[in-house]
């Protein structure tokens, strides 16, 4: 069982390998996201620390969305799909497999390069050890999410669009705690309930979103 | 009278009872908005602090209150189509969705009109309008995913695994809304009403929000009457209708 | 041993075909046939449990395949009308990833020799964008031809693309199959002679 966990992840970060300019497009979107966002409202530097933490993860939330479209897609358009659903494992496996790629392709990325970004927005030590925990836990709590609704949206037209009208309300409980914790942190608050929070959103997330991830793909295959 | 509630689970044998559903739910509407509309605006006495803008949450709060009922009640309609593979529970809720989508709409649109007076702007990121706001998106996000589907019982079964995983959610985004705007201290007057409300008040309200299940009931028992016609029209028995479609 | 019990199936709420029963024994092939349209692919995705039929049963071995599962799905190799490729991988890549997926590990001498029977010697280490049509199919089928085959194969237009050569060894391996007691079950509209046991045709326009 965990053997064809470990083929699924290698599968993907293999694939994500050849083309690693897709990989490297969602991570600099994020950085252009929240780059602009200074541009928009000014270099204020006060301004700025206090919009850092919704703006880092507004930019998460859009940057994590955005891969959305290659969990499913491609695999459904040449048909591998059809073989991942029939492979001799639960599918919630397979599932959880291609959400964990995901997630190390475009998720962790982000948590990796967010201290940068904090950065440029001035935001204190303590924030941003707390950005990095808040990010740690909650992009693979949007990956999970997120599977849902490309599942859902998979061989669908216009389902790019889509996905982001289904998966974008279904985020806001980590946006909210995510970048609670942060602001919390920036302020000088403890914010270890925020991110206890964001664990326990997370525990739910890995117990129920691969579940419903798999009905939702054996829906869309039919 | 004992009914056999099986027979009515087959869409060619509930077409022509709801048929005859429909007027009467559409009467009790007309009737208790009727009354709930006098009770509110003749009998129920002036708020000493705001006045008479307050009277708006004889609509604001049945319809509030109905919006996130009926996306229980479409969630649960959309499970029992999954679960028991029945056309007509997923035909249910598919015809709740729009007004759902309604409700949350004129509770958004109320909630506007009572904020202005009150707090001096249209929106104010009120928990409560908040979650209504993402309501509506969660509504929206049903219908799209509905009506992109081409095949009708895939496009009931996607939107009914949306709907469960959305009805998992509302209570989270609920509180966590609701959490938020604690935190970040917005509004200073809700719109819960004062301890001591009046007891015309509340018979008011709960008039209005019996108006306001009647007419749910009817819009959908209509709306499920035109989605059985487009989706059965092959079908040998709406042939034999004889009615004007 | 596969039982099918009055198999019924719908496109849309359009009825495709219904009361298909058939049963097909170790060694047996069956050969569904019918014109575009007619719902031969469906027929082969109901049996291999992805698509949900409106009415009747599969059974496998006498128990519906719903209820084993991966249990059924662990004696099945389904070849539909996609490949099944990633472009970005090379075909042995292909080969590797698929058979570990389907539970089939293979070593490495084993897949370029699987490549290689398949007429694809010195392209196992292509990206399969470089390939064309007919080589791509033949990497999709080069599972058949690995070790230890699972027990039934469902294949959809195994032939389309291939050559004449590719054809008549396709054939033979099929054979090869049947006669260890095997099952398959394919659409085609190439006229192919396969030796079996027990050939059945079943029509699903008639």
């Amino acid at each position: 069982m965990m053997q064809t966990l470990r083929y699924v992840v290698f599968r993907d970060l293999l694939l994500a390998m050849r083309r690693r300019a897709d990989v490297a497009t969602t991570l600099f979107f994020f950085v252009i996201v929240a780059s602009l966002f200074p541009l928009g409202v000014g270099p204020d530097p006060k301004l700025l620390r206090v919009m850092a933490p919704g703006i880092l993860w507004v930019g998460a939330l859009l940057a994590s969305m955005l891969s959305l479209g290659r969990l499913f897609a491609e695999d459904y358009a040449d048909g591998s799909l059809e073989q991942l659903v029939l492979a001799p494992e639960p599918l919630t496996l397979v599932v959880i497999g291609k959400v964990v790629a995901h997630w190390l392709v475009s998720g962790l990325p982000l948590v990796l390069i967010s201290p940068v970004i904090a950065l440029q927005f001035d935001l204190p030590r303590e924030a941003m050890v707390t950005l990095l925990l808040a990010l740690l836990l909650g992009t693979p709590l949007l990956s999970l999410i997120g599977a849902i609704g490309a599942a859902l949206t998979v061989g669908v037209r216009g389902g790019g669009v889509l996905i982001s009208l289904l998966v974008l309300p279904l985020y806001v409980p980590v946006l909210i705690f995510g970048a609670g914790a942060v602001d919390a942190s920036a302020m000088g608050m403890e914010a270890g309930g925020h991110l206890s929070i964001l664990g326990a959103l997370l525990l739910l997330g890995m117990v129920l979103a691969p579940w419903a991830t798999a009905a939702a793909l054996r829906i869309s295959l039919e | 009278m004992k009914l056999n509630w099986f027979k009515y689970a087959a869409p060619a044998t509930f077409y022509p009872l709801a048929g005859k559903l429909i007027p009467w739910f559409a009467l009790a509407a007309a009737g208790l908005t009727v009354a709930g509309l006098y009770l509110s605006f003749f009998v129920a006495p002036t708020d000493f602090q705001q006045g008479e803008s307050y009277r708006i949450i004889f609509i604001h709060v049945p319809a509030a209150w109905m919006s996130m009922f009926i996306y229980i009640v479409m969630a649960g309609w959309a499970a029992a189509g999954l679960i028991f593979n029945t056309r007509l529970s997923s035909m249910m809720a598919s015809a709740l969705a729009p007004t759902g989508a309604l409700f949350t709409f004129i509770a958004l649109w109320t909630g506007a009109l009572w904020g202005k007076p009150t707090w001096g702007a249209w929106w104010v990121w009120d928990a409560r309008l908040t979650s209504e706001l993402i309501l509506l998106f969660l509504y929206m996000g049903f219908m799209a995913l509905h009506a992109a589907i081409d095949d009708p019982r895939r496009a009931d079964r996607a939107s009914a695994v949306l709907a469960l995983v959305g009805v998992v959610n509302v209570p989270i985004i609920y509180f966590s809304v609701k959490w938020w705007n604690t935190l970040h201290q917005g509004a200073s007057v809700s719109m819960t009403m004062a301890p001591k409300m009046a007891a015309t008040m509340l018979l008011g309200m709960l008039v209005m929000a019996l108006a306001c299940w009647m007419y749910s009931i009817a819009a959908a028992l209509a709306r499920v009457r035109c989605i059985i016609l487009e989706r059965e029209q092959q079908a040998e028995w709406i042939a034999n209708l004889g009615e004007p479609a | 041993m596969l039982e099918v019990i009055d198999l019924g199936c719908l496109r849309g709420e359009r009825r495709l075909f219904g009361g298909v029963s058939f049963k097909l024994m170790p060694g047996g092939l069956i050969w569904v046939q019918g014109s575009n349209g007619s719902g031969k692919t469906t027929l082969l995705r109901t049996l291999c449990g992805l698509t949900q039929a409106m009415a009747g049963t599969v059974h496998w071995r006498g128990e519906p395949i719903q209820r084993l599962g991966e249990d059924y799905r662990r004696e099945l190799t389904y070849i539909g009308h996609a490949n099944g490729l990633k472009e970005d991988f090379s075909a042995l890549e292909n080969l590797r990833i698929a058979a570990q997926l389907a539970g089939q590990s293979i070593s490495r001498e084993a897949g370029v020799e699987a490549l290689q029977g398949s007429g694809l010697a010195g392209r196992e280490h292509l990206p399969v964008k470089f390939l064309s049509q007919g080589q791509r199919r033949r990497v999709a089928l080069a599972r058949l031809r690995l070790a230890h085959p699972r027990t039934l194969w469902l294949l959809d237009e195994p032939f389309n693309a291939l050559d004449t050569r590719a054809v008549a060894d396709m054939q033979h391996i099929m054979e090869n199959h049947l006669a260890q007691g095997g099952m398959i079950a394919l659409t085609t509209h190439q006229d192919v002679d396969i030796q079996a046991a027990d050939t059945r045709t079943l029509r699903l326009d008639a």
